[in-house]
């Protein structure tokens, strides 16, 4: 008998393995429901795939008569956009100071410590004085999802970059190139696909800031609608809204994991001996 | 022949540590200098005085008549054991850095007929170390003894006075070892370098080197064996040898 631990799942079986419990979930989901409406029609928690995709039609495909548009894709609009406003904001400032920081020990020295301060505040609780400065429009909104992931962000670039061999920076140098040279020849390349890969670890945060900061305020957004439709218990709305969140969130993260590969391919060969 | 590099009474101390100490030495034009000695000797450190990565705490080094700048440049070619080439460009790139970093000081990049110009020039050296078949092949796919070619071209091409080698064929197998041997032995010659080669292996150090430096303690105190630092316990010229094949000719 082999080892447990030797035993590997071919490509089918691993696939067949992966889904095998989300389909376990979502069967005993739609058999507790119909059981729990069986003995109470008008159960609310559990609500039944028939709820759901008759609640979704109106969100998904009928037009708001008060918006002028479809509720689903308007929020799915105004979240993304808040995102991606956010992520680039984040991602750009972690490239500058992320590089500098990591290239040069002057700046490490200025700017290292500020910027390990400013990772260990809980963003959440600075959301407040986002509110109080910046107002409840769009702009508190982003600036929770930059303030949220910019810090780590720049932690994990420079340290990246400050990683990179010494041997390859005096290489570098003794053939002529000058700080700014190396900055750029040297150091960036090497840094692009460690963003891409930090951005898409950011994500996750960056969506709960997003939703944070909707559920408190807004009046359109992901967040806001499913904290608006929990006042009236609308699990049939909410639950097909979390899904739909996942979904982006997977396609998000499998698009950038996919680019990164094909951007950066000399990044993920295996060294040869 | 002149004297490429002259250290005078050369110190390096860490604090109480002293790592060299006294350490006088004259380097001629077109020499290939061997320096051997035990771990921990101080030959990195011998070698990071001579590239500027660090300054001595006494004395003075000189190269070519003038002082030493105190950090690496062009004039100074150097191949790592490890790391010494950019993993994120491929072969031809790698040689081609340090003539885009001349030639283009804000975007380090060359266009049009200047570029296919450096390209030409990079292509020759690379063909030169036996890459010509691996121009656009990422270092990752390189063996180490390749990668050991690519480095040697990539310093190579900056025309460099003087060229250090730090245990650059420590990490590959015997027979890539000896057609290594061939190779650098080929280029010098070449190229009339001058040579500084840190190694362990006394072997290669004389078979490769005009003249073979031992680094070493002259005292040790057993109670503070940081008392003493290092400086050359023997200067050997092989000024017959031209070149000498192997540690056995040196007796016959």
């Amino acid at each position: 008998m082999r080892r447990l631990l030797n035993i590997r799942p071919a490509r089918g079986a691993r696939l067949a393995l992966g889904l095998a419990p989300l389909i376990a979930i979502a069967l005993v989901y739609v058999i507790a429901a119909s059981a729990w409406h069986a003995a109470n029609p008008n159960e609310k928690l559990l609500p039944t795939v028939g709820a759901m995709v008759r609640e979704m039609k109106v969100m998904a495909i009928d037009t708001d008569p008060q918006t002028g548009a479809i509720p689903l894709w308007r929020d799915t609009g105004a979240s993304l956009g808040r995102l991606g406003i956010g992520l680039a904001i984040a991602t750009s400032t972690t490239l500058v100071l992320g590089l500098a920081i990591g290239v040069l020990p002057l700046v490490r020295a200025g700017l290292g410590p500020l910027v390990g301060t400013i990772a260990v505040i809980p963003p959440i609780s600075v959301l407040p004085i986002l509110f109080i400065t910046l107002g409840l429009g769009e702009t508190a909104k982003i600036a929770l999802i930059v303030f949220g992931v910019t810090p780590f962000m720049i932690r994990d670039l420079s340290s990246h970059v400050g990683a990179i061999p010494e041997e390859q920076i005096v290489k570098a140098q003794t053939l002529g190139a000058s700080t700014w040279q190396i900055a750029l020849r040297v150091a960036l390349p090497q840094a692009l696909p460690r963003l891409i890969e930090c951005l898409r670890l950011s994500l996750g945060p960056a969506w709960v800031f997003l939703i944070s900061a909707e559920a408190i305020a807004s009046d359109v957004g992901l967040g806001y609608r499913i904290f608006l439709v929990r006042r009236y218990l609308a699990m049939d709305i909410i639950l097909p809204y979390v899904a739909w969140i996942a979904l982006l969130a997977v396609t998000l993260d499998l698009a950038l994991s996919t680019a990164n590969r094909r951007l950066f391919p000399w990044a993920h060969t295996a060294r040869a001996g | 022949m002149t004297d490429i590099l002259a250290l005078r009474n050369v110190w390096v101390e860490y604090g109480d540590k002293i790592v060299l100490e006294k350490l006088d030495l004259s380097i001629d034009e077109g020499a290939f200098v061997s320096i051997v000695g035990p771990s921990g000797v101080g030959k990195s450190t011998f070698l990071r005085l001579i590239l500027g990565q660090e300054a001595p705490t006494r004395g003075t080094i000189a190269f070519d008549g003038d002082a030493l700048t105190p950090e690496p440049g062009r004039e100074r070619g150097v191949v790592f054991q490890r790391y010494s080439v950019f993993p994120h460009l491929n072969a031809l790139d790698n040689v081609l850095f340090g003539l885009e970093c001349r030639g283009a000081a804000v975007t380090a990049r060359l266009w049009a007929a200047r570029r296919r110009a450096a390209r030409d020039e990079a292509a020759a050296m690379l063909s030169q170390v036996g890459l010509a078949a691996a121009l656009d092949v990422f270092p990752a796919q390189l063996s180490g003894g390749m990668q050991q070619r690519l480095a040697i071209a990539q310093a190579l091409i900056m025309r460099p006075r003087i060229l250090l080698l730090d245990e650059p064929f420590g990490a590959l197998d015997p027979g890539v070892r000896l057609d290594m041997h061939g190779l650098i032995e080929g280029l010098w010659r070449a190229h009339g370098l001058t040579i500084l080669m840190v190694t362990h292996d006394i072997k290669e150090a004389f078979k490769l080197g005009t003249r073979v430096i031992a680094l070493d303690k002259r005292r040790r105190d057993p109670q503070a064996p940081d008392r003493y630092g290092s400086t050359v316990v023997y200067d050997f010229p092989l000024d017959e040898k031209q070149p000498i094949r192997s540690p056995a000719d040196l007796h016959g």
